[in-house]
């Protein structure tokens, strides 16, 4: 039987779209590349169970005429794992939403202190001794950090004085958890 | 063991849906976690002994026949991990379980806690006893799902940015995994392991490399080597202590784990032993050179663990047996090592206020006992002689010595190189943040308190200060004399200031701090570390002293398991039973 061209086609093109949604800063762009890789994923998956056959039912067909049924096992599995993680990380993206009304990959502050010590600062080694504003603007800390912007929700509230906040119910962000 | 065997796996899982049930009375649920881990702890134990008296053992789960069954392999590696992995486990929830009690019950929203938490440690226990490629993917994502959760527990400004670097991170390897498990498939038919560990060795050697390089960069991503380690020290400061410790211990590990694995069963012969030489190579020292640079505590220490792991991953590589052992004497050590570290950082900011090193100071004097739980895990990670670290170091230089050849030879000085300035690090930490006397410690630089001191010598402070300090500068220090804060560090004013300072942090960690408006009596009742937690870290610390004191029946316990690693029949036997391995691969 000749090997079908069809599969590594969009599986190569499955890869090829979901690496460069990948790599863009925007989060939601990202799990939508998360999700055509996992398919990708799925795809090469079902090719790795050679030709496609008869369905895989005792009874329904000859053991050698039937398609490999472990990676359609192996496939449900995955499946099954990617909703759920496309699940939840979609509710983390949400979350960053709320909170910093921002739903891109933020820059890590911490680097950026650790990487602007200029010498005059080595000997202090404190982070906070760094102006916010000698920072690049996006270099600086978003949400709730001091002398950074001030809360979003406060500002759409003090904006939009009529319009329910959609940040209710939220877990208590100031509850000790550590 | 038949009985035993999945046990490491069903019971937390039982008792994670359990203790989910149980989310309105915490008292039970934290006994119930507390139950379950105790309950792997003892018998991972016994199969530890049974397994190093009567070797292997495989379970067919439900009884299927073997190459199609779900496997359980109970070998002297993977009991020995679980037992590990459980001491920890039992010492991080013993841990949060201090601090659940000590903050009483209004102040953690963490009823998801424990499920997740046992969730995790199921996972983990899945992932050591996997007997199946397919299986070893599923115990990865069981441990990796709940990590996600627990990293991203409160949902904190901090937390879901690093939560969201991990998260894709992982995702990205798990899908490596997948893809490499289809390819494994696609070339041989099976993702049993001891059928693989026959099967791979007939394949084109082309396409063995390519898988090899597949598994290698999935577990190298969740081990955190080099190349692939950029994610840990982003995302793993940002949670709450017991779940960094754990995460720190464990998960890491995990991947080692199953680097070992790939190597030595799968893949013996050494094909990709050089590349993975200079991926320990960079490991150490970028790593070691990373935590170095680092102003903050629990920083530092991630980057220790990321430079750490390059001892493990040279271990491996060397791909002899004193290698191994020496790896798998050196992962156990790091497991307890590690985790107990994080614990300890947990306890300096809850003691101090704050992980930033340059605010720290006189804790020795706060609290002599943190200081001792400190020390002694912190010189044990540098390797200073007669503690574990040391002697697992030592197995492993000696192996890479007598080894021979250049690479080896870099990497043991490498080695000593990373050995030396991990105790730079951490001991660096430790005369600032704990011998220095609390005044030279940087307290009042905070932005705020710029603000309030602005003006060069205009006394412009107190009462009229301005900007986020001011109304607590109004009500605690507007009563004192003009210019008497001049003078140091009076103790309301340093109250006040301590309090202000406090707020600031939790506002730019997303940590929860005090009080807005802290009493005397509540920072004084925040000055004292709760037993709980004292006691938590204590007995974990304890047990890495005592790894000291048992490192030679450990270390002859790891030669042992190395021995069967490297020989692989013991593996295989164990799968297929008695009988001679090739007349069973005739089972399609």
């Amino acid at each position: 039987m000749t090997p079908t061209v069809v599969l590594p086609v969009v599986i190569a093109g499955l890869y090829a779209a979901g690496v460069y949604l990948l790599l863009d800063r925007s989060l939601t762009r990202v799990l939508l590349g998360f999700l055509l890789l996992g398919n990708a994923t799925n795809v090469l998956l079902l090719s790795s169970g050679g030709p496609a056959g008869e369905a895989p039912i005792l009874g329904h067909a000859g053991p050698g005429e039937i398609s490999d049924p472990l990676p359609q096992a192996l496939i449900l599995t995955a499946i099954v794992i990617t909703f759920g993680i496309s699940a939840f990380l979609l509710a983390v993206i949400h979350r960053s939403w709320r909170l910093v009304r921002q739903e891109v990959v933020h820059t890590d502050e911490e680097d950026r202190r650790v990487a602007a010590r200029s010498p005059r600062h080595a000997d202090a080694m404190d982070p906070d001794d760094i102006d916010p504003v000698d920072l690049d603007p996006e270099d600086r800390a978003m949400g709730d950090v001091v002398g950074g912007p001030p809360d979003p929700e406060a500002q759409l509230a003090r904006r939009f004085p009529d319009t329910a906040s959609d940040d209710v119910d939220l877990p208590p962000t100031r509850g000790r958890t550590t | 063991m038949r009985v035993l065997a999945p046990v490491p796996v069903l019971v937390p899982l039982l008792g994670a849906a359990l203790s989910l049930l149980l989310r309105r009375y915490p008292r039970v649920q934290r006994l119930v976690s507390l139950a379950a881990i105790g309950t792997v702890l003892g018998v991972a134990v016994a199969m530890l002994v049974l397994a190093d008296a009567n070797g292997a053992v495989a379970v067919a789960v439900g009884d299927w026949p073997v190459p199609q069954a779900i496997m359980l392999v109970v070998d002297r590696l993977s009991a020995l991990m679980i037992v590990v992995a459980s001491t920890v486990g039992l010492g991080v929830l013993l841990f949060s379980v201090g601090q659940g009690v000590a903050d009483g019950p209004h102040s953690s929203p963490v009823s998801v806690f424990h499920p997740t938490f046992l969730v995790l440690m199921a996972g983990v226990g899945f992932a050591f006893l996997a007997g199946d490629l397919f299986n070893l993917y599923v115990g990865f994502e069981v441990l990796l799902t709940a990590s996600y959760v627990l990293l991203t527990l409160g949902g904190t400004a901090p937390r879901i940015r690093g939560g969201i670097t991990y998260i894709i991170v992982s995702l990205m390897s798990s899908l490596l995994f997948l893809a490499a498990i289809g390819l494994v498939y696609a070339a041989t038919g099976t993702t049993n392991l001891a059928q693989l560990a026959l099967r791979l060795g007939d394949i084109p050697d082309g396409t063995r490399m390519l898988l090899h390089g597949m598994l290698l960069v999935a577990f190298g991503i969740k081990a955190a080597v080099f190349p692939l380690s950029a994610w840990l020290p982003d995302s793993y400061p940002t949670a709450p202590a017991p779940v960094t410790a754990v995460f720190a211990g464990l998960l890491t590990k995990v991947g080692v784990y199953a680097i070992i694995r790939t190597q030595t069963l799968l893949f013996p012969g050494g094909a990709l032993d050089t590349l993975l030489m200079c991926a320990a190579l960079a490991t150490m020292i970028v790593g070691i050179l990373g935590a170095i640079a680092q102003t903050d505590l629990r920083r530092m220490l991630s980057f220790t663990l990321v430079s750490h792991i390059g001892y493990m991953v040279f271990g491996i590589a060397l791909s002899t047996e004193a290698g191994l052992a020496g790896a798998i004497f050196y992962v156990v050590h790091h497991i307890v090592i590690q985790a107990t570290l994080f614990l300890v950082a947990g306890l300096v900011e809850r003691q101090g206020g704050s992980t930033t090193v340059a605010r720290l100071g006189g804790l020795a004097a706060a609290s002599p006992l943190l200081a001792v739980l400190y020390l002694v895990p912190a010189l044990n990670l540098a390797g200073i002689p007669p503690m574990s670290g040391f002697l697992g170091k030592l197995g492993l230089l000696q192996a890479g010595v007598s080894a021979g050849g250049v690479l080896p030879g870099l990497l043991v000085a490498a080695g000593v190189v990373t050995s030396l300035l991990t105790l730079v690090a951490v001991s660096r930490v430790w005369s600032r943040a704990f011998w220095r006397p609390p005044t030279q410690a940087e307290h009042l630089e905070t932005p705020a308190d710029a603000a309030a001191d602005s003006g060069p010598g205009t006394g412009a402070d107190d009462g009229t200060g301005s900007g986020a300090a001011g109304d607590e500068h109004g009500a605690a220090g507007g009563s004192e004399p003009r210019g008497s804060s001049r003078s140091g560090l009076g103790s309301t004013r340093r109250g006040t200031r301590d309090a202000a300072w406090q707020r600031q942090v939790a506002l730019a960690t997303g940590t929860p701090g005090p009080e807005p408006e802290p009493t005397e009596e509540s920072l004084d009742e925040r000055d004292r570390l709760p037993r709980g937690l004292l006691g938590a870290t204590a007995g974990l610390v304890t047990v890495s002293v005592a790894l000291t004191f048992l490192a030679g029946p450990l270390y002859a316990l790891a030669d042992r398991a190395a021995i069967d690693l490297l020989n692989r029949t013991p593996y295989v036997e164990a799968v297929y039973g008695e009988g001679p391995a090739s007349s069973a691969e005739d089972v399609p």
